[in-house]
C-alpha cells in the first residue's frame, strides 16, 4: 500500500499527563514501549503540549501515527481511527498547546512548508474526565490502551514496519516519576489536594 | 466613574466588548472591555478561565521530582519551570551546585530565552502586525531591495527568493488553508505595513520556524533529550567526558562544538534578521504607542543568570533585580522574596477562599482553596457568562503585589530597572534603539516598547550564551569536569523541615517557586509565575492589574475586531497556565468577540 518510503516513521503521543483523560496520548507511548520492541527506523515520543515545538520532529518523519484524546462526540472510552488528509480536522482549536497554537496549526505550518509527512493516523480515545487536574486516566480510557495499541501495531505493519513483542530503549519518554504508575499512585488524597475545576468546564456543570 | 488607587479612570458605562478566548496565547484567558462613543477603553477586565493548582499536586511528592512535575505546567516554560523548582530545592536543602552546572544552567536559560522571544516575535506576535495576505501584493524586487536596505548582511534576500515565497504564500491562502492566519482581521486599517515589508516578514517568519529547529539542540545536549529535558537538583545530569567518543549522554568536545556552532546561530538571526525587523516594522508603528499601563509606574524583576554559582545578590546577576515604584526611575529598591511582607497574594476579585477579606499571603504561607462564586452584576449563567462584574471575583488567577503595588513584570520591566540602574549593556542597548528610531525614553512605556525590550533582550541573552560557554571550556580545560553535587542527594541528609525560594527571569517575566519540605517530602509547594503578576485581577485596595492598565486608553479602529486588545495582551507574551483541551471535531472554532 505505501507509495511513499518510510525510512522514518514518528509515533507521537501527545496531550497534558496532568489532566487525566488527557494524559491518554503520552500513556500509550510509554506502554508501547514496554511491550514491543519497534526497528530504528521508528522513533517514539511524548510530545507533550508541546505544538509548534514538535514542528521539527514531524518534518522529518515519512509517515506520522498520533495517540491521543479527541472529543468526537461519542461515548468515553471510544477509541476512533481517522487517516491522512482527515486527521487535522479532528486536531481542532480545543487543543491548547504551545500559545495555544492548535496541533492542527502545526500540521497546517508542516503544509504551508511542504514538508507534510505523506501518511498520517490519528488513534483517538474519547476522554471521559479532563477536569480533574493530577488525576490520572479514568478505567473507561486506560481499558482502551490495549486495543489502541494493536490498532497502532496494525497501522505500523500497513506501512511495512515489523513490530515485536519485547521493548523499546528510547530517552524520549517522561520522567519516571510522572509515568502512569509512579504519577497515579503518588496522588495525594482529596481531602488535601482539592479537585474542583472551573464549573463553566464541568461537563454537564450545573448553576 | 471611579479611580483606582494606582490612578487609572474606570467608566464601565460605555459598549462592552467580550473577547474570548483570546488566542495565540498560552492557556484560557478572557477579556471584556468598556469602549466609549469615540471607541476608547475606559475600563478593562482581564481573566484566566482555568483552575490550575499544581501547588496541590505537588503535596507528599519527593522534592527531587518536583521539577519533573513543573516542566508539565505548561508547553513553552518547560525548561525555566524546571530550573526554578530544582533552584527551589537546592536553596531548601542548602544544597550548592559547582560551577559547570552554573555555566550549563544558564546556557540553557539563556538560549530558552532568545528561543522564546523569536518564537513569540515571529509565531505569536507578528499577525498582530503584520499581514500576511497584503503580503500578496508585494512586489518581490522591490521587497529584495528593502530587505537588503534593513539587513545589508542576510544572505536570503534574492527576488527571486521573494517571489517563491510569495507563491508559496499564494497557494497556501488559496486552497481555503488560511489555517495559520485564520484568526485575522486582514481588512482592518490597524495594519499599516506596506504589503513588501508584509513579504518581508512573513517571510523571516518561515525563516524562524527553521531557526527554531537548531535553536532547541542545546536542550538535547545538556538535557538529554527534548521536549521535557532533564534536570537534576544539585546540578545537571550530563557528566563531561571532554575527550570520550560518541558515549552517550556524555558532554564532550564534539558535542560543545555542536552547542557553539547554535549559539553563533543564534547571534546571527538575531542579528541579522529579528532587530532589523523590529526597527523595519516598528518604524511604520511610531505613531501607536499605546499599552504603557502600569510599565511607566510599577515594574519588577527577581533578576536571574547569576555570574558565579550559588550566589544571587543582586550585583552579580546579568539580568538585573530590582523594582520601581510611581515611575521615579531615580529609585530602585532592592527586592527579598523571602521577606513576608514583600510578595503576597490577595484573592479578593479571585476564586479563591483565605477566610476572611483584605488579606494577602506570602507564597511559603499560601493557600490554594478554590471558590467559585460569581457577583450580582453579572450577565448570564455559571456555565454561560456573558459579561463579568469585576466588583466581585472574577479571574481564577491570584493577584499577587509587591509592597501592595499591582507590578508588571517580563523583558520591558527587566529592560526599565537595566536602564535606571545604569546597566551597562542594557542602557547602550536601549539608547541605540531610541536613537536609530528617533524616539524619546517615553516611548519605552508602551506595547511597542514591550517588543522591542523582548528583542533587545533576545540580543543580550545571545551574547550572553557565548560568555557562559567560553566559561565553561575554560573551566574544564582547566581540569575541573564535575556537573553535580550529589552530598545531599539522600532524605536521611536533610533536616526534619525546612523551606526554600528558587527565582529566575522566564521569558515572560519574574517566576518564583516557594517549597515547604517535611520528613522528606513536599509540605506546600506555591508558584508565582509571570502572568499572574500581569495578568492579575483587581486587588483588595481597587488597583488593577498589568494587563487591564495597558489596555486602557486605547483607540480602536473597529470595535468588533480587537485587533489593538490582542496587540497589547500578546506584547507581554501570556502564558496562563498551560492546559489541555481535548480535540474537537469542529476545528475551526474562532475567537468569539461579542459586542454588547
Amino acid at each position: 500500500m505505501p507509495a511513499a518510503r518510510m525510512d522514518s516513521v514518528l509515533v507521537l503521543g501527545i496531550g497534558n499527563v496532568l489532566w487525566a483523560d488527557e494524559g491518554f496520548g503520552p500513556r500509550c507511548v510509554e506502554a508501547l514501549a514496554a511491550s514491543h520492541a519497534l526497528p530504528p527506523s521508528v522513533r517514539l515520543l511524548d510530545g507533550g503540549t508541546q505544538g509548534l515545538y514538535l514542528l521539527p520532529f514531524i518534518e522529518a518523519a515519512d509517515a506520522l501515527l498520533i495517540f491521543d484524546a479527541v472529543d468526537y462526540g461519542l461515548a468515553p472510552g471510544t477509541l476512533k481511527i481517522v487517516r491522512d488528509d482527515e486527521v487535522p480536522a479532528f486536531m481542532g482549536a480545543k487543543k491548547m498547546s504551545l500559545h495555544q497554537t492548535g496541533f492542527q496549526d502545526v500540521l497546517a505550518t508542516a503544509a504551508f512548508k511542504g514538508c507534510s509527512p505523506a501518511r498520517m493516523t490519528l488513534i483517538g480515545c474519547q476522554p471521559e474526565e479532563l477536569e480533574d487536574y493530577g488525576g490520572g486516566l479514568r478505567d473507561s480510557v486506560a481499558a482502551q490502551i490495549a486495543p489502541a495499541l494493536t490498532a497502532g501495531i496494525a497501522e505500523l505493519a500497513g506501512w511495512g514496519i515489523e513490530v515485536r513483542p519485547g521493548r523499546t530503549e528510547t530517552g524520549d519518554l517522561a520522567d519516571p516519576s510522572i509515568r502512569r504508575g509512579a504519577y497515579e499512585s503518588g496522588r495525594p488524597s482529596e481531602e488535601v489536594a482539592c479537585r474542583l475545576g472551573d464549573a463553566r468546564f464541568f461537563p454537564g456543570g450545573s448553576d | 466613574m471611579t479611580v483606582t488607587p494606582n490612578g487609572f479612570d474606570l467608566d464601565n458605562t460605555g459598549q462592552r466588548i467580550v473577547v474570548d478566548p483570546v488566542t495565540r496565547i498560552e492557556g484560557h484567558m478572557r477579556c471584556e472591555v468598556n469602549v466609549d462613543d469615540e471607541g476608547v477603553i475606559r475600563n478593562a477586565v482581564s481573566t484566566g478561565t482555568m483552575w490550575r493548582g499544581l501547588e496541590v499536586i505537588l503535596k507528599g511528592r519527593d522534592p527531587r521530582d518536583a521539577w519533573a512535575f513543573t516542566e508539565r505546567i505548561c508547553g513553552v516554560c518547560t525548561g525555566t519551570h524546571a530550573l526554578t523548582s530544582v533552584r527551589a530545592v537546592e536553596d531548601a536543602l542548602g544544597i550548592t551546585i559547582p560551577d559547570n552546572a552554573n555555566s550549563i544552567r544558564n546556557i540553557m536559560q539563556l538560549n530558552l530565552q532568545v528561543h522564546d522571544h523569536i518564537v513569540h516575535f515571529y509565531h505569536l506576535h507578528a499577525l498582530d502586525w503584520v499581514n500576511p495576505v497584503n503580503a500578496l501584493r508585494a512586489d518581490p524586487k522591490a521587497t529584495s531591495e528593502l530587505q537588503q536596505a534593513v539587513s545589508p548582511s542576510h544572505p536570503l534576500s534574492s527576488p527571486g527568493y521573494f517571489r517563491d515565497v510569495q507563491n508559496r504564500l499564494k497557494k497556501f491562502v488559496e486552497s481555503g488553508q488560511l489555517g495559520l492566519f485564520k484568526n485575522g482581521y486582514w481588512d482592518n486599517p490597524a495594519y499599516k505595513l506596506p504589503p513588501e515589508a508584509d513579504l518581508m516578514a512573513t517571510t523571516h517568519y518561515l525563516e524562524a520556524l527553521d531557526l527554531q529547529k537548531e535553536i532547541v539542540k542545546i536542550h538535547t545536549i545538556f538535557g538529554g533529550k527534548n521536549p521535557h529535558p532533564n534536570w537534576l537538583v544539585g546540578g545537571v545530569p550530563c557528566p563531561i567526558n571532554i575527550d570520550g567518543t560518541g558515549a552517550v549522554g556524555a558532554i564532550n568536545m564534539e558535542r560543545l562544538n555542536m552547542v557553539s556552532s547554535i549559539i553563533d546561530l543564534c547571534t546571527e538571526f538575531v542579528n541579522n534578521v529579528y532587530l532589523p525587523d523590529l526597527v523595519a516594522i516598528g518604524g511604520f508603528y511610531k505613531d501607536w504607542l499605546y499599552g504603557g499601563g502600569l510599565s511607566g509606574q510599577s515594574v519588577l524583576a527577581y533578576g536571574d543568570i547569576p555570574e558565579n554559582p550559588n550566589d544571587f545578590s543582586a550585583d552579580q546577576l546579568h539580568l538585573p533585580r530590582g523594582a520601581i515604584i510611581n515611575g521615579n526611575l531615580n529609585e530602585v529598591f532592592d527586592v527579598d522574596v523571602r521577606d513576608p511582607e514583600q510578595v503576597q497574594e490577595f484573592v479578593d476579585h479571585s476564586w479563591y477562599s483565605y477566610g476572611e477579606p483584605g488579606k494577602g499571603l506570602h507564597p511559603w504561607d499560601g493557600v490554594t482553596e478554590a471558590n467559585f462564586e460569581l457577583g450580582p452584576n453579572t450577565k448570564g449563567t455559571k456555565t454561560n457568562i456573558e459579561e463579568l462584574d469585576e466588583a466581585a471575583k472574577y479571574s481564577w488567577i491570584k493577584a499577587p503585589r509587591w509592597k501592595g503595588h499591582a507590578m508588571e513584570v517580563g523583558p520591558l520591566a527587566r529592560y526599565i530597572i537595566g536602564y535606571a540602574k545604569g546597566h551597562e549593556d542594557i542602557k547602550t542597548q536601549v539608547e541605540g534603539l531610541l536613537r536609530t528610531m528617533d524616539l524619546p525614553v517615553s516611548a519605552l512605556f508602551s506595547t511597542l516598547g514591550r517588543t522591542a525590550a523582548r528583542a533587545l533582550e533576545a540580543e543580550y541573552c545571545a551574547r550572553l550564551q557565548k560568555h557562559f560557554f567560553d566559561k565553561l571550556i575554560t573551566n574544564i580545560r582547566n581540569g575541573d569536569s564535575a556537573t553535580a553535587n550529589v552530598e545531599k542527594w539522600e532524605p536521611k541528609t536533610w533536616p526534619k523541615e525546612c523551606k526554600g525560594v528558587g527565582m529566575t527571569e522566564a521569558p515572560r517575566g519574574a517566576l518564583g517557586h516557594w517549597v515547604q519540605i517535611k520528613d522528606g517530602r513536599i509540605d506546600n509547594y506555591q508558584c508565582v509565575v509571570p502572568t499572574t503578576w500581569n495578568g492579575s485581577p483587581r486587588d483588595s485596595a481597587g488597583n488593577i492589574g498589568a494587563f487591564e492598565a495597558a489596555l486602557m486608553n486605547t483607540k480602536m479602529e473597529r470595535p468588533e475586531e480587537p485587533v489593538e486588545i490582542l496587540r497589547t495582551l500578546h506584547s507581554f507574551d501570556p502564558c496562563l497556565a498551560c492546559s489541555t483541551h481535548v480535540m474537537s471535531p469542529d476545528g475551526q472554532e474562532m475567537t468569539s468577540v461579542k459586542v454588547r
